[in-house]
């Protein structure tokens, strides 16, 4: 028979037993619905997780230490060598700057220090944000706004720090505070020693303090506790912050062993790469520069895998469904063949092959198939938006920020109505043969 | 009318069927020669085997042994395939029964064949108008048929059963659900018809009486065996 005499014949067929396939056709969809809801909350959080993480910068930023530092938590083992490790100067700022894939080179400015607010004193540690950091996502719920420019006299408090500041957080935006800290003063190298050999100049510290205008809160610090001396509290434009020139940890360390602390060396230093793909190499490279460098993209890796295996899980969770809905055609089918027995042996008197039978129940099958995807991937992608709509109500409820938890691309729709039609095929496989088989003299005796 | 080259050959047919422990013999040991355009009366009491003789002619069942001779080639050696094929090109087949699917227009009814031939769509309103002129039943072409007369069912099962123009038609007890008038207007059509296209038709009855007026030969089976061959009274008159 023609293709189209088959489809002609077979959507006869299923109209003929509406409601019975009507259902059947209702369970493949809800079959499809459940697999496309499962995948695509999948899809939607791995989507979402990968967001915030690439946001955080935890995954495209590499942290740059000198080879001697010891603030990775363990002490590095040194290697046994005359020449003194390669400094984290300005120098290694532009040659950094200069490697392929990278977006900014920026310094790690944190220092713990005093706060006066209302005449009292509060300590906290003060970290240098980036202008970058703006678009990492952190900043997208906060209270108040970025700064205003990337060298302003404002200060981002992180919300743990506004509590101890206030009962009321949000009414501190807008009022000042004093930031007090030490800064460090080069002493003239006349003055420096009586050694004689002017090599090693010191620094004074002298107090000092900065009037900070309030302008927002924010629930966590970017990248916090990487690569910091432990979470910011404060949060200041780093262009602000490097021209306090507050002494560092690493300061007294620097002077003990000697280094020019008129030069400006970093403690560490923030490489930035276009996207996480690029770190592996970057990584490398600096190395080779000498320098000791840090990034979690393992930590990415693993949670790739993580993700891969829960859509899996998702998958045939989803999947359990369908597997019901191919019953539920193999029955109606079966049903069916009893049901047009006597049809099928006056089709087969009339000339059908055995192959025009099996490819009428196949045709009825895949029709079957077909409508229940397309049917199913509209439930599933309503049943996800509802999913998302009802998680976002509910944190809306607890002054969370809302977010996309389910996400249906195309190559779902098309998996998803590829996979129905296919089960749906294997599904009519036995009823087909089975009406295919039937002796014409039995069937038309059939009564 | 009786001519040389035979329609059908059926040269020591037997069909048994296992039933448990006995076996059944059907058709036991048949060998008849159907002429090409002879009218063929199949007579017997249910259970004879006429039935299946007829099923046998038609390629719906295979012999146990023996050679069915039709179109030049021996049916028991045809696969499935090629058995369909002889029924859809070769056989035009009736029923008790009609057979007609009730869902369908006469029309759809008819054409079914056609479809199953792969004629071409646009030559298949002639064809199905052309089946229906001859039954004459060209009023109704829309409707279904249960709203039809038995008579006319069977009318149609005829059209369906032609529209393909097949050299052999099989009827088995076409008037069987008929009353005696309408059964009479049946065979007159089915005698009718094999005047004008010359086609061969086997027909299995038990109403010897109405076999006698139309058919050219009878043949009277008994527990699967051929009892006697007699031409027709009406036969003889011819």
């Amino acid at each position: 028979m023609k293709t189209r005499d088959l489809t002609d014949l077979a959507l006869r067929n299923l109209r003929e037993a509406m409601l019975r396939n009507a259902l059947t056709t209702l369970g493949v969809a809800v079959g499809v619905a459940s697999l496309v809801a499962m995948l695509s909350l999948g899809v939607g959080l791995q989507q979402l997780a990968s967001k915030r993480l690439s946001q955080s910068g935890l995954f495209d930023t590499i942290l740059v230490t000198p080879k001697n530092n010891f603030r990775m938590g363990r002490p590095q083992r040194e290697t046994v060598s005359d020449t003194p490790p390669r400094p984290l100067d300005e120098e290694a700022r532009h040659e950094l700057e200069k490697l392929p894939n990278v977006i900014e080179v920026y310094p790690q400015i944190r220092f713990y220090t005093e706060v006066r607010f209302n005449d009292k004193p509060h300590s906290t540690v003060v970290a240098g944000l980036p202008e970058s950091s703006q678009n990492s996502g952190a900043f997208d719920g906060m209270q108040g706004h970025f700064f205003t420019s990337p060298s302003a006299d404002e200060a981002i408090l992180q919300i743990e720090f506004a509590k101890d500041l206030s009962t009321n957080p949000s009414s501190l935006i807008g009022q000042d505070l004093i930031l007090r800290y030490a800064e460090r003063q080069a002493l003239p190298a006349t003055a420096s020693d009586n050694s004689g050999d002017g090599g090693d100049a010191g620094f004074s510290v002298v107090p000092k303090e900065l009037h900070l205008k309030i302008i927002g809160i924010v629930e966590t610090e970017p990248a916090a506790g990487y690569g910091g001396v432990g979470n910011a509290r404060l949060l200041i434009p780093l262009a602000t912050a490097s021209t306090l020139r507050a002494a560092q940890v690493n300061d007294l360390r620097d002077i003990v062993r000697g280094s020019n602390a008129n030069k400006a060396v970093y403690g560490s230093l923030s490489v930035r790469a276009k996207s996480p793909s690029y770190v592996e190499a970057l990584e490398a490279s600096i190395k080779n520069l000498g320098f000791n460098a840090f990034s979690l993209l393992d930590a990415s890796k693993s949670l790739r895998t993580f993700f891969s295996v829960f859509d899996l899980l998702l998958g045939i969770f989803g999947s359990l469904a369908l597997a019901v809905a191919t019953l539920g055609i193999v029955n109606t089918l079966v049903m069916a063949i009893l049901e047009r027995r006597r049809e099928i042996g006056v089709l087969k008197a009339l000339g059908a092959a055995d192959s025009d039978v099996q490819q009428l129940f196949f045709v009825e099958a895949g029709v079957m198939g077909i409508l229940g995807g397309i049917f199913g991937v509209a439930f599933g992608w309503l049943l996800g938006r509802a999913i998302s709509f009802g998680t976002n109500v509910y944190l809306k409820r607890q002054n969370l920020n809302p977010i996309e938890l389910s996400s249906v691309p195309w190559w779902l729709v098309i998996l998803a109505l590829i996979f129905a039609v296919v089960v749906s095929l294997l599904a009519g496989l036995y009823p087909a043969s089975r009406a295919a088989k039937l002796n014409p003299v039995d069937a038309l005796r059939y009564e | 009318m009786p001519q040389t080259q035979p329609a059908v050959q059926l040269e020591h047919i037997s069909r048994h069927y296992q039933m448990g422990e006995t076996c059944v013999r059907a058709v036991d040991d048949v060998s008849l020669s159907v002429a090409s355009g002879e009218y063929l009366a199949l007579l017997g009491s249910s259970g004879s085997g006429k039935s299946t003789l007829l099923n046998l002619m038609a390629g719906l069942d295979l012999p146990t042994s023996g050679s069915i001779l039709a179109n030049g080639k021996n049916l028991a050696e045809l696969s499935p395939l090629e058995l369909a094929r002889y029924r859809r090109d070769t056989i035009g087949m009736i029923f008790q029964s009609f057979n007609l699917l009730p869902r369908m227009t006469l029309e759809e009814n008819i054409e079914l064949p056609l479809r199953l031939a792969e004629v071409d769509r646009s030559e298949r309103p002639s064809r199905v108008r052309e089946a229906l002129e001859r039954v004459r039943l060209t009023h109704r072409v829309g409707h279904r048929p249960a709203e039809l007369s038995g008579g006319e069912q069977q009318r149609v099962a005829i059209a369906r059963a032609l529209v393909n123009r097949p050299k052999i038609l099989l009827a088995d007890e076409p008037t069987g659900n008929l009353d005696s008038a309408t059964g009479e207007t049946i065979l007159a059509l089915l005698r009718e018809l094999q005047n004008h296209l010359g086609m061969t038709i086997v027909m299995v009855t038990h109403e010897r009486p109405l076999a006698e007026r139309f058919a050219d030969r009878l043949a009277t089976m008994g527990d699967g065996k051929l009892l006697n061959l007699t031409p027709s009274t009406h036969g003889a008159v011819q």
